[in-house]
């Protein structure tokens, strides 16, 4: 068992239902007991959408384990056909049904109905949801794909031809996939190049069946769609991109990726297309945002993408680096490498809020649950990757991609941070009974003081940290004038340079002896 | 897509006393969807959940837009080698609550809560409360209940949590004489009200299960008796009657009729005069009576339609139409507990179709087909059926709303104004 405070993903036929949300004239039979239904409310009100998600449930309840569940599916299964009459048809268990082993898959299969069947095993004790949103993609894919084309090579373009791409990835319930779509689509619509089938958002069976007849794939979200579009490579040939254009640089890698990919020349999209980006990082307001330690976490693409715009286009320090998703753990390794920070790679909510708690950033840019450890520890944060809540489904245009997407994520992260006068000016007078350090002034009511459970908590965890170190009196009191979101390095810093020169209690001189060691 | 409606809906079962059971896809909640209100009306209280990363997700995503520097409630996740039996599911669950109870050294109730997947693979959760208890004594108590979608829908959470807790109530000192026992958690204001209104009647024995703090457990006997404030709390009449409490039989308090009705059958038990009943609540009734005007101008006449969610339907399906006018075109419910609810039933207008269960695709077919002014039902079906340019007042706001009492009266009546009122706003 896990003690899971919060769960970064959802089981894996959450990940399914995103699937078949996404699509049109696709149904979804869920073998699932009564309750399990609370998923159309991710669909309904979180990502407000105004039809009800393409999911019949069985909704078994104990009365009937002791009858004929096996029964049951089937009837849910012909029920749901007839009623509303899909191209094709998802069939699988949820975490309870797993246990009672009724088989849906093949259930359903021996229904015999005049639509493919797509049987989808999602082993709910070991995956999770992005894992079965890939797997859903990569099976309904494989079915419907590979029945057009025969698995014929994929004729080469004819000269003069526009080239032809599908774009993969978007679905139901993803960060901010509605307008990443619309941005890529329109970046790659200037390039020339026609887009034929996007998938899975909005996509039909019918469309799956003409995957094969692009040139090449972009992937949007590996995470989704990487499994997929491997599949593809190998079946049709078609090359991928690798690039995820989050950032300024990225967006233009990514311009040039796609535009070798379809033969065509990028530099006219690159010379007209701009981001305020550029401009407003180097502007002197934005001098104070420099060297401010950021600790990032999210799925990895997301994440990787981020500490890049952190340090490359903001300025930033990534003082630790993270993903829930173990999947992708090696991109996360190697862009940590880079930074020289030690990766954390957890889905356990209590060991990334311990690192948060231990490495004190200034700002944390993570998922929906780095929000409650910010409010636990009173740092600004900023969501950059699923899960994320309704807030996170905007209506306003919010790309996190392309050249609009990196304006957004400018105003996004600079925003919780205290503005750079108020921050001159509480590092100078500390007596204020107005404006307290712990509370930007432009938030209105701003986050909250660390909690006193925390507060508590803290000279605990330093005790044991430095089981012989104590601070003196006027040491302790200094402490508390150096500005509120660097303290708690200062602290850190402090002790370590005790530590290594065995001084057992830190005066005035320790701290700034170690302030004069470290820098700021 | 074309959604191929059947015409007309025949009743799979209609059973001899009218009610309408069908059984098909269930919309609703499972019972652990009562931790969302639960651990904020018990403060010290914390709700582990023993199941898999559904029951996990299905809690976050409910609570989770709020954000908590310290949740009250958490799940210990089974993984494939607790099914497998590698590891001693009993083991694994005092790791967890150990390493839980070292984090937050302030709780001082801990249920472990039951879920489908617990229950399937038959995980023994009462003996593991009873080792923790003893474990952990006398700074926590540990207890248990199962709020599974197996056994129970939504607010039957809330039941079975009440009804865990009933074993442990002191026992009431025989010589303090009867008691007054309100079962069912209650807004605090609301709580606060009754309290001041049964002390004016002369009822100053007067205890609320759940308590505000898992210190303040009201202590039960011969001579309590218990006034129910919600329908869904079957288990916990049950074990309070085991216990020697004797039930109020009542209709619920919703609206100015309901509630003094309700308070009255209480001020009978405790053999409070007819007179003084009358003087002091009549002034109450009659400023709920007011509140309610307005609503009524607004409301009356229209048609609504309830689809089953928390066993509440029924008491609010009589306050719209007695004291707001408003006619019932049907009234779901997941389950219908028919001894609690008979002075309820009594008081509904005749040839009412109740439904009890739900095949939901039938039932939207009977909704659209009915074309109702109001409809109430959950959030998987509100916004869907607004785009389908139906006017919806989604159901689980009534669980987490203020409603009950004569000061609430106006309140719970403007919760199904409002979404009619928007209607009439908006010029988009």
């Amino acid at each position: 068992m896990q003690l899971s405070v919060w769960t970064y993903e959802g089981p894996p036929h959450i990940g399914a239902m995103r699937i078949a949300t996404a699509m049109r004239d696709v149904h979804y039979v869920l073998h699932a007991p009564q309750g399990d239904t609370y998923a159309d409310l991710l669909f309904t009100m979180i990502e407000r959408r105004d039809r009800r998600p393409p999911v019949t449930y069985t909704t078994f309840q104990a009365r009937d384990l002791g009858g004929d569940t096996a029964d049951l599916l089937q009837s849910a299964v012909r029920a749901a056909y007839d009623r509303f009459q899909p191209q094709a048809m998802l069939v699988g268990a949820s975490c309870t049904a797993e246990l009672i082993q009724d088989d849906p898959g093949g259930l359903a299969q021996a229904l015999k109905l005049p639509i493919p069947v797509i049987p989808l095993e999602l082993p709910a004790y070991q995956r999770k949801e992005n894992w079965g949103a890939s797997e859903t993609f990569y099976r309904i894919v494989r079915a419907l794909a590979a029945s057009s084309a025969n698995g014929s090579p994929r004729r080469p373009r004819e000269a003069g031809a526009r080239p032809v791409c599908n774009l993969l990835g978007p679905t139901a319930l993803g960060f901010r996939h509605r307008d990443d779509l619309a941005e890529v689509t329109r970046q790659v619509v200037e390039l020339g190049i026609e887009i034929n089938v996007v998938a899975p958002w909005n996509a039909t069976p019918a469309d799956l069946a003409r995957l094969p007849q692009a040139d090449f794939n972009i992937v949007l979200y590996p995470e989704i769609a990487a499994t997929a579009a491997q599949w593809l490579q190998r079946q049709f040939g078609q090359p991928s991109t690798r690039t995820i254009p989050i950032g300024v640089t990225a967006t233009r890698e990514f311009i040039a990726e796609v535009a070798a990919l379809a033969g065509v020349d990028a530099s006219p999209v690159l010379a007209r297309s701009e981001s305020r980006l550029p401009w407003y990082s180097r502007s002197v307001d934005s001098t104070y945002l420099t060297g401010k330690r950021v600790f990032i976490f999210g799925d990895a693409t997301h994440a990787v993408a981020a500490a890049r715009v952190a340090t490359q286009e903001l300025g930033f320090e990534v003082v630790g680096l993270g993903t829930y998703a173990r999947e992708f753990a090696r991109e996360i390794r190697e862009a940590a490498a880079i930074y020289g920070v030690e990766p954390v790679i957890t889905d356990d909510y209590l060991e990334v809020e311990a690192r948060v708690s231990e490495l004190r950033p200034e700002l944390v840019l993570g998922t929906q649950m780095e929000r409650h450890i910010a409010k636990r520890l009173g740092i600004p944060c900023a969501v950059i990757s699923a899960p994320c809540h309704v807030q996170d489904f905007p209506a306003r245009y919010s790309p996190q991609m392309g050249f609009e997407g990196a304006n957004v994520l400018f105003d996004t992260w600079v925003h919780p941070l205290m503005m750079g006068l108020e921050e001159h000016l509480l590092g100078m007078f500390r007596e204020d009974h107005e404006f307290a350090d712990h509370a930007p002034s432009h938030l209105g009511a701003a986050p909250a003081r660390p909690s006193e459970a925390v507060r508590s908590a803290e000279p605990a965890a330093v005790a044991v940290s430095s089981a012989a170190l104590s601070w003196a009196t006027d040491a302790e009191r200094e402490l508390t004038k150096i500005p509120f979101f660097v303290r708690g390095k200062a602290r850190r810093n402090t002790e370590r340079f005790a530590r290594e020169r065995n001084v057992n209690l830190i005066t005035l001189e320790t701290l700034y002896d170690a302030k004069a060691h470290f820098g700021r | 897509m074309t959604i191929h409606a059947q015409a007309c809906a025949v009743p799979s079962t209609s059973s001899p006393d009218g009610v309408l059971r069908q059984r098909g896809q269930r919309e609703v909640f499972c019972g652990l969807t009562g931790i969302v209100w639960l651990h904020r009306k018990i403060q010290d209280a914390f709700f582990l959940v023993v199941g898999s990363r559904t029951c996990a997700h299905l809690i976050q995503s409910a609570a989770g837009v709020m954000i908590f520097a310290e949740p009250r409630f958490a799940t210990a996740i089974m993984e494939e080698r607790d099914l497998a039996g590698l590891v001693d599911a009993n083991d694994e669950l005092d790791r967890i609550v150990a390493q839980l109870l070292a984090r937050r050294p302030d709780i001082k109730l801990l249920f472990l809560v039951g879920s489908c997947p617990s229950e399937v693979i038959k995980l023994d959760l009462s003996r593991a409360a009873l080792r923790l208890s003893q474990r952990f004594a006398p700074g926590v108590r540990v207890l248990n209940y199962s709020g599974s979608g197996i056994e129970t829908t939504f607010t039957q959470g809330e039941d079975a949590c009440l009804a865990s807790l009933v074993p442990v109530l002191p026992v009431a000192d025989r010589a303090s004489g009867p008691s007054l026992l309100v079962v069912g958690a209650l807004a605090d204001v609301v709580e606060d009200q009754f309290r001041r209104i049964f002390v004016s009647l002369g009822i100053d024995q007067v205890a609320f299960l759940p308590p505000r703090r898992s210190s303040e457990l009201p202590a039960i006997g011969l001579e309590t008796r218990v006034l129910l404030a919600q329908p869904f709390l079957g288990d916990t009449a049950r074990a309070l009657e085991e216990r020697g409490c004797r039930r109020i039989a009542a209709p619920f308090p919703l609206g100015g009729e309901g509630t003094a009705l309700w308070l009255a059958a209480a001020a009978d038990a405790f053999g409070v005069s007819r007179a003084h009943v009358d003087r002091t609540l009549a002034p109450l009734q009659a400023r709920a009576e007011r509140a309610l005007a307005r609503y009524r101008a607004q409301l009356a006449g229209r048609r609504v339609f309830l689809f089953p969610d928390s066993q509440i339907e029924i008491p609010l399906a009589r306050f719209l139409a007695r004291e707001i006018g408003m006619e019932l075109v049907e009234v779901g419910t997941p389950y219908l507990h028919r001894e609690h609810l008979a002075s309820e039933l009594k008081l509904l207008p005749q040839g009412v179709l109740l439904s009890e269960g739900q095949d939901v695709e039938r039932q939207l077919d009977r909704c659209r087909a009915a074309r109702p002014d109001l409809v109430v039902c959950g959030l998987g079906l509100a916004n869907p059926l607004e785009a389908e340019g139906l006017t919806t007042k989604w159901s689980i706001e009534l669980i987490f709303t203020p409603i009950q009492g004569f000061e609430q009266a106006g309140d719970l009546a403007e919760l199904f104004a409002r979404p009619l009122l928007r209607q009439t706003r908006l010029a988009v």
